[in-house]
């Protein structure tokens, strides 16, 4: 207590005394990082959650301006982009940040999956970072149509008709999702209450969890390190790995404002229900490899219609990957474990071939 | 010796918890039954036009091309063929509802989202739609385009 006292002056004492400043300057001077050649990766996580800080004071910002109904919402965006001072600028912060978050996540994700940190005991942290996942794509989802424009219209009357196939529970869903029948004005609401509400709720409170498990636990040494010996040194937390992570974001930021300032997000054609769906419509990126595997299922297999077979296997496939630290028991008794890693660079390959040729292969043919 | 004095109170203490924990749970339902009520739209009426005079005219439809029209709520396609027959179905497409249109260079019905084919029977004939597109009853009286449902 003295010698903090002695350094802050009174103000600090005082706030000390309430808030108990100097424990947590003790738990920050203990937390200690790991130095060995998959370090890099321990930055992805700190990055993604740098710009999901940008999404959320971007999205207060627009939140200033935006009208969430379909006789207003595609002219309340028009007029930020066209009328409100640096509207532009806030928007394709918050459009390209979406994007950027969307892939250090991914990255993020698949080298925690590569590199076996979901082992015990961070079965949880990978639970909730899968979870979060899950939320980041429904706020790429819902934040897709607010701008009420004719490509936002159509991804989400196909998105929203895909879980209304899921069996059994599908048209309930499909419609409890839409606000209705079909995409509609109440559906642009319901989304917008899902946009800026619910999604922010639910994955602040499990990125709470998320972090304090990764402060509970400490960063994981990767088993193949471990095995070799273990890593060589540790760096302090405070301030060494901070300030490289503040290099991180930094960077982050750099991209994103040139992102933003050279390739400002645009807005299209109004939603129109009675034009027909545009040549050449194509979801978010991170939908990609998804909508392009639809596109190639036929009409019909093993007797079920072949929307229906896609989606339960990619239904299946998420829960798979949500259970990798229960199903790879190699892992978990501390063995080598080739299948699961050859399993996630088989996902990779995957989304990345199916991402690529659905920007490749003819939308018309 | 004041756990033993507990012994007869042990059922008490059950009996207590199991109602307490009743009431949480009935607690619960009373306040997700409307919650879950209130998140389910309630239904709208359906548009029951089963009959459409188009505000297109016969003549303004060239042979070898297609228009969406409203249905009541819901987007259709009025589509004449190289023949000349004029042909109405529904234009929401059967893969994943879609708004389909009319390509001349295909002589086919498609749909841009996952490049579903339909010949100009409304069937479905490449790609991932898994049935026909609902077809309609094409009417043309004095100069005017009426569309019907099949009965």
């Amino acid at each position: 207590m003295e010698s903090s006292a002695q350094r802050g002056g009174k103000l600090r004492s005082w706030l000390d005394g309430r808030v108990g400043l100097t424990d947590l300057e003790k738990i920050a001077a203990k937390k200690q990082i790991p130095v060995h050649r998959h370090t890099l990766w321990y930055y992805l996580g700190g990055m993604t959650l740098f710009l999901f800080m940008v999404q959320v004071s971007t999205g207060i910002l627009l939140l200033l301006y935006y009208r969430p109904s379909a006789e207003e919402a595609f002219e309340s965006v028009q007029f930020l982009m066209g009328e409100v001072q640096f509207g532009w600028l806030i928007r394709s912060i918050h459009a390209w940040a979406a994007n950027l978050m969307i892939f250090t996540l991914f990255v993020h994700l698949f080298s925690v999956m590569l590199l076996k940190a979901y082992r015990p005991p961070r079965e949880v942290t990978w639970f909730s970072g899968v979870a979060l996942m899950g939320l980041a794509m429904g706020f790429g989802f819902t934040g897709y149509l607010l701008p009420w424009n004719e490509l936002a219209y159509f991804a989400t009357k196909v998105g929203t008709e895909i879980t209304g196939s899921v069996p059994v529970v599908g048209s309930f869903l499909g419609r409890l999702l839409r606000g209705g029948n079909d995409v509609t004005g109440a559906t642009l609401t319901r989304f917008y209450g899902i946009h800026v509400a619910i999604l922010p709720a639910t994955a602040t409170a499990l990125l709470g969890l998320h972090l304090y498990l990764v402060q509970r636990h400490g960063m994981s040494v990767p088993p193949a390190v471990e095995r070799a010996g273990g890593a060589g040194r540790h760096m302090p937390f405070m301030p060494n790995f901070l300030l490289r992570d503040l290099v991180g974001w930094l960077s982050a930021l750099a991209v994103l404002a040139a992102l933003a300032a050279f390739f400002p997000a645009e807005l299209g054609k109004k939603a129109d229900p009675f034009l027909p769906a545009p040549t050449g419509i194509k979801p978010e990126w991170y939908f990609m490899f998804m909508f392009q595997t639809l596109k190639y299922l036929p009409a019909h297999i093993l007797g079920i219609e072949g929307e229906v077979f896609g989606i339960v296997a990619f239904g299946l496939g998420g829960l798979f990957l949500l259970l990798i630290p229960v199903l790879d028991r190699r892992t978990v008794r501390g063995e080598p474990s080739r299948l699961f890693t050859w399993i996630g660079v088989a996902i990779i390959v995957y989304m990345l071939l199916f991402t690529f040729l659905g920007y490749t292969a003819s939308a018309t043919k | 010796m004041a756990e033993h004095a507990m012994e007869p109170d042990a059922s008490r203490r059950g009996f207590v918890n199991w109602f307490l924990g009743l009431s949480g749970v009935a607690f619960l339902v009373s306040a997700l039954y409307p919650l879950t009520r209130y998140l389910v739209p309630p239904p709208v009426a359906e548009s029951t036009a089963g009959t459409v005079t188009l505000p297109i005219k016969p003549d303004d439809v060239k042979p070898n091309s297609g228009q969406i029209f409203k249905f009541g709520s819901r987007p259709a396609i009025l589509v004449r063929t190289p023949a000349g027959d004029l042909r109405a179905f529904s234009a929401i497409c059967t893969h994943l509802n879609c708004t389909v249109q009319y390509r001349s260079d295909l002589t086919q019905i498609w749909c841009a989202c996952h490049n579903g084919h339909y010949d100009l029977n409304g069937k479905n004939v490449e790609g991932p739609p898994p049935r026909p597109l609902d077809s309609f009853v094409v009417n043309v009286r004095s100069n005017q385009i009426v569309v019907s449902k099949s009965a």
